[in-house]
């Protein structure tokens, strides 16, 4: 009860301050709106499928996945600021739940990222995009899931090394392999047989292959059941881990 | 309120391979009564900021005791926290929210209902004389104005002990008066307040009792008047060229009304008990002893004497 009540109260305020400045919903869909319109056409040719509608299929899910990684992982940024201004260990002194002090910030993170996802796939349906509600819905859970792994992540990151300048490489550098090993851009079914190999091992390829069979209409797959795991049970680490970055001592 | 017994604290840290311990705090032992302003003096980095975040449950003590407004910081600092208040020395607002919007949040952290956070923050924005900023966004806020928000975010559960760092660091002297006038309200209300300062005047002119701090330890406590009244006495200061001052402390150490002489490069030291008829006495001596003389000055006792006393340095050269 006391969880929920503080997580709401963290959340509201975190709300409140994104609303207060909304210039973020134009950053955050003016650069996949950018992929859609110059680099999505590309794929019909270089897929070799027969419609737009088929390769929006296969590139607006990744797109969305793609968003959900980089999104969470620099939102640590934003908890630097608040360390540097006092607000953390304002909160610290207070007996609110530590937990609450990251899932607070986390919801935001990922309600924020479903409002860009939202509205990049409503472009897309202008776009010839079709996918069935209930699956998109199942979609926006796998990507709620990974915003709100890689941003808890990224807070407990930031909560250990304390500095923009450090927290930006680190967070590059995990994010670029990442994103090559996840058959984001173009589909792994292209890639030889050691980088598939080398891409199981990347939990969000699991992620990208579910959503795409989603949005494929491919409920039956088993990508989607092991992609929801995989992330739900990441997810639920990165959150066990960056509450306890919250509740040890920050200097 | 406060009781602390051998409180330590060290940190580690890594210079290049090396590892070095730094002993922060090595056994702090206080006694705070309820309702006094409680100060803590002594140099930056002389262990005041890490004893304090220890008792406000931000960093877990090596070893020592403590109760705190009634419960064991050690066993249940869940309690602790629920009856304190802390105002960090770095501030605490953020820049795009309102003073009465952190209020309320504050004040609902504690599980206080809206409707109800609501109005103390009403009160204490009128305590504060905030009212009148309470909208707008903390960035707008002058120097003053924004270290009385953080005073107020401190304060708005009603704790029985506040801890203040450092309250008045970087305020210009009338809003420093405005903050000790703030400060002494707290004590009206039945805090008891814990302040850490550097500042002599700010220790002298608004604590009830204080500790001195240095390297880690505390090297004297007592009310202000007390330890000044401890190292006994004036103190006159004798300015003498180079060389002379040797000369001048075998000339003067003998004297019946010296109670205590130190030499320095640049002159001596002496404690004697009432100045103004010590300095024609200490003129005349050096003059039948052939000193030359530079400079004569009185000085009666401030804590920097008491500081100087207890630890060999002065805490103004810092």
């Amino acid at each position: 009860m006391k969880l929920l009540r503080d997580t709401g109260l963290i959340f509201e305020r975190q709300m409140q301050l994104l609303l207060r400045n909304p210039v973020w919903i134009f950053v955050g869909v003016f650069q996949p709106v950018m992929y859609l319109l110059l680099f999505a056409p590309l794929l019909k040719p270089a897929l070799q499928v027969n419609s737009n509608a088929e390769a929006y299929e296969i590139f607006v899910p990744g797109l969305l996945v793609l968003l959900a990684i980089f999104g969470g992982l620099f939102q640590g940024f934003g908890l630097i600021a608040e360390l540097r201004a006092g607000v953390i260990e304002r909160s610290r002194v207070t007996p609110v739940s530590r937990l609450a002090l990251l899932l607070g910030r986390s919801l935001r993170d990922v309600v924020s990222l479903i409002a860009q996802a939202v509205i990049i796939t409503l472009l897309a349906l202008l776009f010839d995009l079709r996918v069935f509600i209930g699956y998109l819905l199942l979609a926006y859970l796998m990507l709620a899931l990974i915003s709100l792994m890689t941003s808890a992540v990224s807070y407990g990151v930031a909560l250990r090394v304390k500095s923009e300048d450090a927290l930006a490489p680190l967070m590059n550098t995990v994010a670029q392999p990442v994103l090559l090993l996840s058959g984001i851009l173009l589909p792994l079914t292209f890639a030889p047989g050691w980088l598939q190999g080398v891409a199981d091992w990347n939990p969000f390829s699991w992620a990208v292959d579910g959503t795409r069979a989603l949005f494929r209409g491919d409920l039956g797959s088993p990508d989607v059941w092991q992609g929801l795991v995989i992330m739900a049970v990441l997810a639920v680490l990165a959150v066990v881990w960056a509450a306890r970055e919250f509740a040890r001592s920050v200097r | 309120m406060i009781e602390t017994r051998g409180l330590r604290k060290s940190f580690t840290s890594r210079q290049g391979r090396e590892k070095k311990v730094v002993d922060a705090v090595r056994g702090v032992d206080l006694d705070v009564a309820e309702g006094e302003i409680f100060g803590f003096l002594g140099p930056n980095g002389a262990g005041k900021t890490t004893t304090l975040r220890m008792l406000a449950t931000l960093i877990e003590p090596d070893g020592g005791s403590a109760t705190v407004a009634g419960a064991d910081l050690l066993k249940d600092p869940g309690e602790v926290r629920r009856r304190i208040g802390y105002v960090a020395q770095g501030g605490s607002t953020w820049d795009d929210s309102t003073a009465r919007e952190e209020l309320v949040l504050q004040t609902r952290l504690y599980g206080v209902r809206k409707s109800e956070a609501l109005s103390r923050a009403q009160r204490v924005l009128d305590g504060f004389q905030l009212s009148e900023y309470a909208d707008r966004k903390c960035k707008t806020y002058s120097g003053g104005q924004r270290r009385r928000v953080d005073i107020a975010l401190g304060i708005i559960h009603e704790p029985s002990v506040v801890f203040l760092d450092e309250p008045t660091t970087g305020l210009d002297p009338q809003s420093r008066a405005h903050m000790w006038d703030e400060i002494r309200r707290l004590r009206t209300e039945g805090m008891t307040v814990f302040i850490t300062t550097h500042y002599l005047e700010e220790a002298d002119a608004l604590c009830d009792r204080l500790s001195i701090m240095d390297n880690g330890e505390i090297v004297a406590s007592g009310t202000p008047a007390a330890l000044k009244r401890e190292i006994s006495g004036d103190v006159v200061r004798v300015g003498l060229p180079a060389g002379a001052a040797a000369t001048a402390a075998e000339v003067l150490d003998t004297a019946s009304f010296v109670n205590k002489l130190e030499t320095h490069d640049d002159g001596v030291r002496l404690y004697v008990d009432d100045g103004a008829t010590a300095i024609p006495l200490i003129l005349r001596a050096l003059d039948a002893g052939d000193v030359p003389l530079g400079t004569i000055e009185l000085h009666r006792p401030s804590l920097d004497d008491v500081f100087l006393t207890k630890t060999g340095r002065s805490l103004r050269e810092d």
